[in-house]
């Protein structure tokens, strides 16, 4: 057994969505069956855009804002937020203790430059000395900073302080979970005290609607709640989402709020195969399920809406009557890296209140929840390959 | 025989397998017989053209295929060429049955112009070409392929799939210090007792028109392109910016009580890791040098050990003119007035600046010169830099006996991390 004193505990929560900024605003709308989805500005795909925020709250120097693209601004507000509500920002011994890792994609385009060069390259008799030219004259130094996956947490360490270490997980859905799994893992390891975890996703990009499309993986034609898209696809959502994680020991010694406890987070590679079919997933189930108790447990889908894979999950989860499911990717979209520790935030703030918010699923997947909540079992399943799942308990 | 626990009780983390592939070739062996003659492997790019360029040179690993051309494909085939042959060293598991965890060090990935450029065709757009169009071409499905080979995590499946290692396999980046942060994660590992072994690879074939222009335009890169064998000069006063290049280091942890057990060779010791981030600026080092020292502090510290037992540093040396300089700095605070007296030779002066491999080349390396007792030196050392007065290993190799050597590796964002190596377990 492990030493509760080791717990990985959650402590911070900044999140910020298409719902709002903050778990208030995010329980608010999710409890009145709310979100907002654009189907028009990206027709025919549907996105959930950000809430306008004012980034002068989290990011006071102009300079610095000048220096990030939307998804490391989106992401390095919420992780403010994030330590603003673990009780840390500006907290000079700690932050140096704190442990960051993140889940990032990047490589966000100057699209206007991209147009404007395979333009001047579409007639050239020499596409290459055009794009060599245009390339050293229409790119600004700076985007490069903007793009790298690195740099979100490079710039948590410039604006927020946050030093002890930093490293960047890439590699999609996985990438978040791993994040989350490895920061837990060190803690309850006596390796690390203090982390903060999570990622940022801008899925207002034309650039990721087109990557996406490669596979055919994006819902078209208007949105609809997650299981009932019959043509099947994901809706992007641009979010970000962190969480300050740390031992039970630190917290108290601290004097911190516990949020929610995360007992148990496994990740496995799942091929797409083991996706399409869901064996991903019951896998992890089974190496979760003991631990849950009936009744008082929701499950917390990470179903992104792709078909096959969200038709055999709702098959595989409406074989589990004794535990009410909720898909989040019908109120935030789908966003990469950073939907698990979403998710992760939304099933600690869901604790807090000892209450699951009402269903939205016209299928009838969903099913009210009566009895207090003390546990949500949060999945992961990636568009492509990956699979996670997270018990998260009441503290 | 030696506990297999360190000083504070954590299970001992020794190699028993490495490979690397750079611009000097592939393998250890040929690239240690060339690193030690002061070989470089830098050259003229002919890979795309560099027509209008500041800079035409680059460290590219020209003997190595990739279909299409372009960082991830190309970055796979390089890091399981490294990876087939630390495995196979190590004799570790069986074929595609690796029992343990992979880390990747991989640079991000992105759709890039060749294919750009096939979509804008496919597009057909009459007048001017948008995103809308590439969307479309985009979502005609003929370029399903491009899906997968442009996904962040499609290196490290393809990976895990081939050596059939265990779990999710974990894609990073701390840009210039990744392949450190792979084994670090690796040790890490180790240590919980999650694992017995972990593959860590670093690898980076990202040498293509628009990865050189942006570091161009940062005003990083040399551009003394002429003679490229000449171009990166680290620790020199003429030193003018580092070289990009390609490559990939993979080496196989182990636990000491998992070697020992199935009898490996032990090729040498991570006795420690260490880290700190830099909240100074996005691509510059803290004036103060505090967190570079703190990084190889920290690092000195995980292993258990003091200044005093280095006798060898594989600088981060990259030749640039910021870089080498807060680097030696940093060392000098750290080891005081022995600094003059420790060899610090950089690797960077003949194969360049691997990028996200550089940690796991320039681990590999290090490994090798504690196994051999001979320091590869710096090449290109003609100009002794008096803000640096510091024994680089100028020009030629010579032997030391080395128990202890420290490798840094730092990177944009404030990334910093130490990676100490030793010959024996203590």
């Amino acid at each position: 057994m492990t030493d509760p004193a080791r717990d990985a505990c959650i402590t911070g929560i900044g999140i910020v969505s298409c719902l709002g900024e903050g778990p208030d605003a995010h329980w608010d709308r999710l409890m009145r069956g709310e979100t907002h989805v654009d189907d028009t500005v990206f027709a025919p795909y549907s996105v959930h855009p950000i809430v306008p925020l004012d980034y002068d709250k989290q990011i006071p120097k102009k300079g610095d804002q000048r220096q990030m693209e939307a998804w490391q601004r989106i992401g390095t507000y919420a992780a403010g937020l994030a330590l603003d509500s673990a009780g840390i920002k500006g907290n000079a011994d700690v932050l140096a203790r704190t442990d960051m890792i993140v889940a990032a994609g990047g490589g966000e385009r100057d699209l206007a430059a991209d147009g404007a060069i395979l333009t001047a390259m579409k007639d050239a008799a020499d596409p290459d000395s055009v794009l060599n030219a245009r390339l050293m004259s229409d790119i600004r130094p700076t985007l490069f900073l903007a793009q790298l996956s690195n740099l979100l947490a490079g710039n948590i360490s410039i604006v927020h302080g946050v030093t002890g270490s930093s490293r960047t997980f890439m590699g999609e859905e996985a990438a978040g979970v791993d994040a989350v799994r490895i920061a837990c893992s060190r803690i309850n390891a006596g390796q690390s005290e203090v982390a903060l975890v999570g990622g940022s996703y801008n899925g207002e990009r034309k650039d990721s609607l087109m990557l996406l499309e490669f596979g055919n993986l994006l819902l078209k034609g208007g949105y609809a709640p997650v299981w009932e898209r019959a043509s099947g696809g994901a809706v992007l959502g641009s979010l970000g989402a962190f969480l300050v994680i740390e031992s039970r020991a630190h917290a108290q010694a601290r004097g911190a709020r516990i949020l929610a406890r995360i007992a148990q987070v496994l990740s496995e590679r799942a091929r797409p195969d083991q996706l399409a079919d869901a064996s991903a997933l019951r896998a992890l189930w089974e190496r979760t399920s003991g631990a849950v108790r009936k009744g008082e447990a929701a499950m917390f889908s990470a179903a992104t809406g792709v078909a096959p894979a969200t038709a055999a999950e709702r098959a595989f989860l409406a074989a589990l009557p004794d535990l009410p499911v909720r898909a989040t990717e019908t109120y935030i979209g789908h966003a990469n890296e950073a939907q698990f520790t979403m998710n992760l935030a939304l099933a600690a703030i869901a604790l807090g209140h000892g209450t699951v918010f009402p269903p939205k699923d016209g299928t009838g997947l969903e099913k009210p929840m009566t009895g207090p909540l003390k546990q949500v079992v949060v999945a992961s399943v990636g568009l492509w390959r990956g699979a996670g799942m997270a018990l998260v308990e009441a503290s | 025989m030696t506990s297999t626990r360190d000083k504070t009780g954590r299970p001992v983390v020794v190699v028993t397998g490495m490979g690397v592939v750079t611009s000097l070739g592939a393998g250890k062996t040929e690239n240690w017989k060339k690193l030690t003659a002061g070989e470089s492997g830098l050259r003229t790019i002919k890979r795309f053209s560099t027509e209008g360029l500041r800079t035409t040179v680059a460290g590219t690993v020209d003997f190595v295929e990739a279909d299409p051309m372009c960082a991830p494909a190309l970055s796979h085939n390089l890091a399981q060429l490294a990876a087939e042959e630390a495995v196979s060293q190590s004799g570790i598991g069986a074929k595609g049955d690796f029992p343990g965890p992979l880390f990747l060090a991989v640079a991000p990935v992105e759709i890039e112009w060749p294919q750009r450029a096939e979509l804008a065709k496919a597009a057909g757009a009459n007048a001017e070409v948008g995103y809308d169009d590439l969307i479309r071409a985009s979502a005609t499905g003929q370029f399903q392929k491009f899906n997968e080979l442009f996904m962040f995590g499609s290196i490290a499946d393809h990976l895990a799939d081939r050596f059939g290692t265990r779990g999710s396999p974990v894609s990073l980046s701390t840009a210039c210090a990744s392949g450190a942060t792979a084994i670090q994660l690796g040790v890490e590992a180790i240590r919980r007792g999650e694992a017995d072994a972990a593959l860590c690879i670093g690898t980076d074939g990202s040498v293509n028109i628009e990865s050189l222009v942006r570091f161009s335009l940062l005003s990083a890169l040399s551009t003394q392109n002429d003679p490229p064998q000449a171009a990166a000069k680290p620790f020199a006063k003429n030193r003018d910016g580092f070289v990009m290049a390609e490559g990939a280091g993979a080496l196989v942890l182990e636990s000491l009580d998992s070697a020992r057990a199935r009898g490996a060779t032990i090729l040498g010791v991570l006795a420690g890791c260490g880290e700190m981030a830099d909240s100074f600026h996005r691509t510059r080092s803290s004036p103060d040098g505090k967190p570079i020292i703190g990084c190889i502090r920290n690092a000195l510290d995980d292993a258990g050990i003091t200044p005093d037992d280095i006798d060898y540093i594989n600088p981060h040396g990259t030749g640039t003119p910021e870089n080498d300089k807060m680097e030696s700095k940093g060392v000098m605070a750290v080891f005081g007035e022995r600094a003059r007296q420790i060899p610090m030779s950089s690797n960077k002066s003949m194969i360049g600046h691997t990028l996200s491999a550089a940690g796991a080349v320039e681990a590999v390396f290090t490994l090798l010169t504690i196994e051999h007792g001979r320091l590869p030196p710096t090449i290109n050392y003609a100009m002794p830099d008096p803000e640096i007065p510091l024994d680089v290993v100028p020009n030629t190799a010579r032997d030391a006996q080395v128990r202890y050597a420290i490798s840094n590796s730092f990177g944009f964002g404030g990334q910093n991390v130490s990676l100490v190596m030793a010959r024996e377990p203590a």
